[in-house]
């Protein structure tokens, strides 16, 4: 593993530090959920601390709820499914253990309907065509089961650790209303009139006679139309025979919802240190607040860092002059170099260049630039080969083109690093100055992808790790 | 359609695409379906009523119209359509019926989503053309997207009579014809081009239309292969020195001009020092910037050979393969332009 990125919390002395360790080893800590905007980092960082948890001694379970199966992968495991799985050689020695699973929702859906009817009943309804389309999974029904899944796990009580992921993109939060959803729905008027016009009575039914039931019977006739008949009647039995289960699924949901809001829920927002990603951040914190969910903090995922000590305008200019007063490489390689790389070469006038600067916005693309193509690179890679003289850094004189070509391309990169630098240190302290008094735990990005063990625990390290402030 | 993993840049490349696609005059429609106000953000505008606007016009005079679908309003103007429902459709709102139907019933948000933009796909103009010469779609992501749009083929088979039937194979017909093609958003990244690959063939079997893969935010190469094969050397000698072992390729390495990492280091440190950086003496300021600057060579050099290996799996698919560069200060809107002429530049229209 290459050594420790440190990413310099300039600027950063207000705000909390989000203390992970303190979380994962928090015995009062039984559910984390990661939620965030798109391709962030979720069900990494979801991984990550269930790796660490277990590695720290809990007996933790991790429930993704992204059907695709990338939490698996990470894990080394082919594929999860709706049970727990213990995942192998995680946390043995300090006596914890980790499970992972992916949530199945027409598995998850139709447990319930097996624990919670007799078995005549519970036939006709998994058998209903509505059902099986229903339970399929179509938008809404993912959060409900999602719910139900971790109110399940939390009542079996077989891990001290529950950590959940949330579903990508959409907005990430829809679980929370989930139950809200369902009990809006279970209350309305329509689904009484669905299980029977016997059930039509009461507050229900008071509420169709001030619509004029001629509205009423004109829409059924229109969804029988507009469905034909034997849909509508499928619906009609199906509700009837869930009519039972349903109070359950909301009291259930219910309960759950109070869970997430119960102090031994902590909540990640995940994000990565860009605008966009950043301001959906926030909108997260804020919904949380309002549902008055515990936020335990931010993770900023993916932040860069750099241990050498240069400006990026000094690399910038040091690699022009190298490259201007160098050795001449013969080959058109050179000037292939300086025409991608100068691409994103603010002209310096003096001023320290900001990344917001206007030529920072013209910097890009350019990246099908013709100096790019592979043959290009080609060429250079020829020339070296057709005999640039061996380096030999005792005399003076006789740096090769190459190691010189080498030192400005390594500037260039370093310059370029400073600036995402520069530009994801900005981002942060916009979002830490419009929520101070959010914790933030920063993660280095690796410079490979995440997909393994060793992975899962750099990233759980980098998490726990961070530089010395308050702890939040 | 546009697809792809979250956050890979689903929403600017739909809107990059309509912009491309209206070049010369040409009229298109950019819709979203996930009520999230993305095309609204990502033009600066206010937030989208359900109704079709003019948003932005194309280089070359062609027009975008931008529309966020809206299931509950587009299943009362299904009905609206069909039975003439007046005040009693709002009724029916207030009773929670269309909440219902578009919320638990099987899979009617995404027929009534499909539906809609199939309707303006289909739509003519009093003189029999087409109102917008294309249509483009900012889709679920990838690990929905199949289900999403084979919701009618579900729902005809469950409605088997009736005009939710017919219209669910009208819609059918439109996605898996020549004139639809799903395109997928990916990153150089492991996983977005794992789920393009599983996307793909999920898409296949389902007897979807693909189109193309779009490759979004590359990066131009900042060091020519040469010196990264020297900085890769570097940490072979290093891990070689280190373990024991004796990586593939030094044998070949050792004669490379580079080859002894004492030496290059050395050589390195002599360059910067040129160039003002310090002195190149061992522990001057230029000697102990080479070995950081070396270390994030080799990142980046780790990177790229990554890079390199997601391109290849990504080639294996046998589709076009677009590829757009990452925009510096993030995607605004002079820089969605910019990714639509380059859109346009690789022959996008073709
Ligand atoms: N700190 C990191 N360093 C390097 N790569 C990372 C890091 N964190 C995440 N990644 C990579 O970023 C990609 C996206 O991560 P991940 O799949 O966890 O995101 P997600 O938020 O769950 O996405 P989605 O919204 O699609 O569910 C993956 O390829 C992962 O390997
Ligand atoms: N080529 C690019 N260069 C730089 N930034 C980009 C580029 N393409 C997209 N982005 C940025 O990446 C982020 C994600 O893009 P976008 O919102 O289009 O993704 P998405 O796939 O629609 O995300 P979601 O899954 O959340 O819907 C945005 O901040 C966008 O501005
Ligand atoms: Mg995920
Ligand atoms: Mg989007």
């Amino acid at each position: 593993m290459t050594a420790h990125a440190t990413s310099g919390r300039g600027g950063l002395a207000d705000v909390p530090v989000l203390d992970v360790d303190g979380l994962l080893d928090d015995p009062e800590t039984r559910i984390m959920v990661c939620c965030g905007a798109g391709g962030v980092g979720k069900t990494t960082t979801a991984a990550a601390l269930g790796v660490r948890a277990a590695e720290r001694g809990r007996r933790a379970v991790v429930l993704t709820i992204d059907p695709a199966r990338r939490l698996a992968q990470s894990m080394g495991l082919t594929e999860l499914d709706n049970t727990p799985r213990v995942v192998p050689g995680v946390g043995g020695e300090a006596g914890g253990e980790l499970h992972a699973m992916m949530l199945d929702m027409k598995r998850t859906f139709d447990e319930i309907v097996e624990a919670h009817a007799d078995e005549e009943r519970a036939r006709a309804i998994l058998e209903n065509p509505f059902y099986a389309s229903l339970s399929a999974g179509f938008a809404g029904t993912q959060e409900y089961m999602a719910m139900e899944k971790l109110g399940q796990l939390r009542a079996r009580d077989e891990w001290d650790l529950i950590i959940v992921d949330t579903p990508p993109s959409r907005s990430a939060l829809d679980f929370l209303d989930a139950p809200k959803r369902l009990g809006s729905f279970l209350d309305g008027p329509f689904i009484r009139v669905l299980s029977g016009p016997a059930k039509a009575g009461g507050r229900a039914g008071m509420k169709f006679v001030h619509l004029g039931m001629a509205g009423l019977s004109m829409f059924t006739g229109a969804l029988n139309k507009l469905l034909g008949a034997g849909l509508l009647r499928d619906v009609q039995t199906f509700v009837a025979a869930m009519d039972t289960m349903f109070g359950g699924f909301r009291t259930r949901a219910d309960a759950t919802y109070r869970l997430l809001q119960a102090p031994g829920t902590a909540f990640l927002v995940v994000a990565a240190p860009e605008r966009d990603a950043l301001r959906e951040a926030a909108y997260f914190v804020e919904r949380l607040a309002a549902d008055q969910m515990p936020l335990a903090g931010l993770v900023l995922n993916r932040m860069h860092g750099s241990e050498v000590g240069l400006s990026a305008e000094r690399a910038l200019a040091a690699a022009e002059n190298l490259e201007d007063g160098g050795i001449v490489d013969h080959v058109t390689g050179k000037g292939d170099l300086r025409g991608a790389g100068r691409s994103d070469v603010p002209r310096s006038d003096g001023a320290p260049p900001e990344d917001g600067s206007p030529e920072a916005h013209l910097t890009d693309p350019s990246p099908h630039a013709p100096d790019d193509s592979p043959t290009a690179h080609h060429h250079i890679s020829s020339a070296d080969h057709a005999g640039v003289p061996v380096s030999d850094p005792g005399d003076d004189n006789s740096d090769g083109a190459a190691t010189t070509l080498l030192a400005a391309g390594l500037l260039r990169l370093h310059a370029e690093r400073m600036r995402v630098l520069a530009r994801e240190l900005r981002t942060r302290d916009r979002f830490a100055a419009l929520h101070p008094e959010v914790p933030v735990a920063e993660v280095a990005a690796l410079p490979g992808d995440v997909h393994d063990l060793p992975g899962l625990r750099a990233i759980g390290a980098r998490l726990a790790d961070q530089p010395a402030g308050q702890a939040g | 359609m546009v697809t792809g993993k979250g956050g890979t840049g689903k929403t600017t490349v739909a809107a990059a695409l309509a912009l491309a696609l209206a070049d010369e005059g040409r009229r298109t429609l950019l819709v979203e379906v996930e009520g999230r106000q993305g095309i609204a953000q990502l033009f600066e505008t206010q937030a989208l009523p359900y109704e079709e606007r003019k948003i932005a016009v194309a280089y070359g005079g062609g027009e975008v119209y931008a529309l966020a679908i809206d299931a509950e309003r587009a299943l009362l103007d299904y009905l609206q359509m069909f039975y003439k429902l007046g005040s009693a459709g709002r009724a029916l709102n207030k009773i929670g019926a269309i909440d219902f139907a578009t919320t638990v019933a099987p899979g009617l948000r995404d027929v009534l989503l499909t539906g809609k933009a199939c309707e303006a796909v289909r739509r003519r103009d009093r003189k029999g053309r087409r109102v917008y010469d294309a249509v483009v779609m900012d889709a679920p992501p990838t690990g929905r997207i199949t289900r999403f749009l084979g919701v009618n083929d579900e729902v005809a088979g469950l409605a088997k009579i009736g005009p939710v039937h017919n219209q669910a194979q009208a819609v059918m017909r439109v996605l898996k014809s020549a004139e639809t093609a799903v395109h997928l958003v990916t990153l150089l990244e492991e996983m977005p081009v794992q789920e393009t690959v599983d996307g793909v063939a999920e898409l296949r079997s389902a007897g979807l239309p693909v189109g193309s893969v779009v490759v979004n935010m590359t990066r131009p190469q900042l060091l020519d292969t040469a010196a990264l094969d020297t900085a890769a050397l570097d940490t072979a000698a290093g891990a070689a020195a280190g373990t024991g072992e004796v990586p593939v390729g030094t044998a070949e390495a050792a004669e490379a001009p580079l080859g002894a990492g004492g030496g290059a280091r050395a050589g390195l440190a002599h360059a910067l020092s040129r160039v003002g950086l310090g002195g190149d003496r061992p522990g001057g300021r230029a000697d102990r910037l080479v070995e950081p600057l070396l270390r994030q060579g080799r990142e980046y050099a780790e990177r790229l050979a990554l890079e390199r290996a997601q391109r290849a799996e990504i080639d294996e698919l046998g589709l076009p393969v677009y590829e757009l560069g990452l925009l510096a200060d993030g995607g605004d809107l002079a820089g969605l332009y910019a990714l639509s002429a380059d859109l346009r530049d690789q022959g996008v229209l073709k």
